[in-house]
C-alpha cells in the first residue's frame, strides 16, 4: 500500500567541484575597483559585489573600454576557458560572478552599439571588407614597411592571449547552428584546429613562434601587461560565444578574422622575412596566408549564405559583429601604433 | 548492386578560386607535384598568387587610402593594380 506521508526530505549533497587546476595561469593583478572584486572572488572571498562596496551605479559608469571593467571581464570569461591556477572550477557557474559578469557585459554592449552605424546590409559590410587598400595604416603595414624586431615581439605577445586558445570561441557556436552553416563552421574549426594533427594546430603554431622569439608559450603568461584594447578584442569574442542570443554577431566577428587574415598575414611574412626571422618564426603567419584564403570562401558562402537564409532576422546582428569587431581591431592597432611612435621598447 | 559513385566537390567562385573537397595532388604545368592535406583547398584561377597554385586572396579589388576613409560605395575609383 502507498503511504500518504510525505518522504522525508532529502539533503542534497553538494556536487560542485572545489578545486581548480593546479596548473594554468596565475590571476593576475588587479586594475580597478571592478576588477579587484572579481579577483577577490576568485581568491575565495565570499562577500557580494555590493558587500565589497561595488554599486551598480558604479558599474554603471565605468569605462567601457577601460583596464579594469576590461580584466574584470576577462578573468569572468577565463573561467568557462582553461581557469587560473588555484581557482576553484566551481566558480564558473557562481552566480554572484555571473551577476556581476552581465552587468559589465551590458556596460561593454552599450558602449559597442552606441559607436557603430548599425544596419543589415550583411553584403555592403563584406563587400568593403575585401577591398585591399595597399596604403593603409595599421600594425600589420607598420610592421610590415619599417617595424621592429622589439614591436613584433610585443605584438605578438599581447596576441597570445588569443592565438593560445585560437578558434575556441567559435566552438561555442557549433551547436547553434545547423545544416550547412554547421558544416562549414567545423569544417573552419578542423582546419583550426589541425586537421587531426597535434603540431598544425594553429594555437600550437603560434606557441611555436612564440619559442623561437625568446617569448614564454605558456598560456596567458601575458595577461599582466596585454592592454585593455586588446583584452577587449577577445572579450567580444567570448561574450558573443558564450551567448546563443549573440551567435549571429560572433558570425560576423568570425567574417571579419578569416576575411582580414590572409593579406594581413602575408604583410607580417614579409616583415619577419625583413628582419630576418628564419622558417619556424614565420609558418604560424605563412599559413594563414593560405588558410585564411580558404577560410574566407567557407565563412562567406558556406556560412553567411546558408545562415542568413534560413535566419534573416540575424543579418542585424551580423553587421553588429562586423562593426564591433572592426572598431575594436582598430582601436588595439590605434593604440600600439601610437605607442609605437612615442615609445622606446621596456 | 549499382551505387551512386563518390563524387569529390569542387566549387567555382564568381570573383576567386577554386575550391577543391579534401586532400589533393596537384601537378604543375611545370610536372612539378604539390600536395594539400586541407579539408578545402583553394586553388588560385587569377594566376596573381605569390603562392601559386593555392589563393592568397591576391585577386581582390585594391585601392588607395585616399578614398578608403568612406563608405564602401565610395571605393569605386583609384584602382590600382598589383603594388
Ligand atoms: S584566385 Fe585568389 S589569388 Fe588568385
Ligand atoms: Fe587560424
Ligand atoms: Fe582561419
Amino acid at each position: 500500500m502507498l503511504s500518504t506521508t510525505a518522504p522525508p526530505p532529502v539533503a542534497v549533497p553538494d556536487i560542485g567541484p572545489d578545486t581548480g587546476p593546479v596548473t594554468g595561469p596565475a590571476l593576475p593583478a588587479p586594475r580597478g575597483p571592478l576588477s579587484l572584486v572579481v579577483l577577490d572572488t576568485l581568491r575565495g572571498s565570499t562577500r557580494t559585489p555590493s558587500a565589497a562596496g561595488l554599486t551598480s551605479a558604479a558599474i554603471e559608469q565605468a569605462d567601457p573600454y577601460g583596464e579594469d571593467l576590461q580584466l574584470a571581464l576577462y578573468c569572468c570569461y577565463e573561467l568557462h576557458y582553461r581557469g587560473f591556477a588555484g581557482v576553484s572550477d566551481g566558480l564558473e557557474w557562481d552566480p554572484g560572478l555571473l551577476g556581476l559578469r552581465r552587468d559589465l557585459e551590458q556596460v561593454f554592449l552599450a558602449a559597442l552599439r552606441a559607436e557603430v552605424r548599425g544596419g543589415t546590409d550583411v553584403a555592403t559590410e563584406i563587400d568593403t571588407l575585401l577591398v585591399e587598400v595597399v596604403d593603409a595604416s595599421g600594425v600589420s603595414h607598420h610592421l610590415r614597411r619599417t617595424g621592429q624586431l622589439w614591436q613584433l615581439r610585443e605584438y605578438i605577445a599581447y596576441r597570445s592571449l588569443y592565438h593560445l586558445k585560437e578558434a575556441d570561441p567559435h566552438a561555442w557556436v557549433i551547436p547553434r547552428l545547423t545544416g550547412p552553416a554547421k558544416v562549414a563552421l567545423v569544417t573552419i574549426e578542423y582546419d583550426e584546429y589541425g586537421s587531426g594533427s597535434v603540431g598544425r594546430m594553429h594555437a600550437q603554431l603560434f606557441a611555436d613562434m612564440m619559442t623561437e622569439f625568446g617569448l614564454c608559450a605558456e598560456y596567458g603568461a601575458y595577461l599582466d601587461t596585454a592592454p585593455a584594447a586588446l583584452l577587449a578584442e577577445i572579450n567580444f569574442m567570448s561574450l558573443c560565444g558564450l551567448h546563443r542570443w549573440l551567435r549571429g554577431a560572433l558570425i560576423g566577428q568570425l567574417v571579419v578574422a578569416e576575411l582580414t587574415s590572409s593579406p594581413s598575414s602575408d604583410r607580417l611574412v614579409q616583415a619577419m622575412r625583413r628582419l630576418g626571422c628564419g622558417p619556424a618564426a614565420i609558418e604560424f603567419y605563412a599559413e594563414h596566408i593560405e588558410a585564411d584564403a580558404v577560410h574566407e570562401q567557407l565563412v562567406r558562402h558556406g556560412i553567411i549564405a546558408p545562415l542568413l537564409a534560413a535566419e534573416p532576422a540575424l543579418a542585424g546582428d551580423v553587421v553588429f559583429g562586423i562593426q564591433a569587431s572592426t572598431l575594436l581591431a582598430d582601436r588595439f592597432s590605434d593604440l600600439l601604433l601610437r605607442r609605437w611612435a612615442e615609445e622606446q621598447p621596456t | 548492386m549499382p551505387t551512386e559513385p563518390v563524387r569529390r566537390q569542387v566549387t567555382v567562385t564568381d570573383e576567386g578560386p577554386v575550391l577543391v573537397h579534401g586532400p589533393i595532388e596537384i601537378v604543375l604545368a611545370d610536372g612539378r607535384k604539390v600536395i594539400s592535406d586541407r579539408a578545402v583547398t583553394a586553388l588560385c584561377t587569377c594566376r596573381r598568387s605569390r603562392r601559386y597554385p593555392f589563393c592568397d586572396t591576391s585577386h581582390r579589388r585594391r585601392v588607395r587610402n585616399s578614398v578608403a576613409h568612406g563608405s564602401a560605395h565610395d571605393r569605386d575609383s583609384e584602382e590600382c593594380t598589383r603594388c
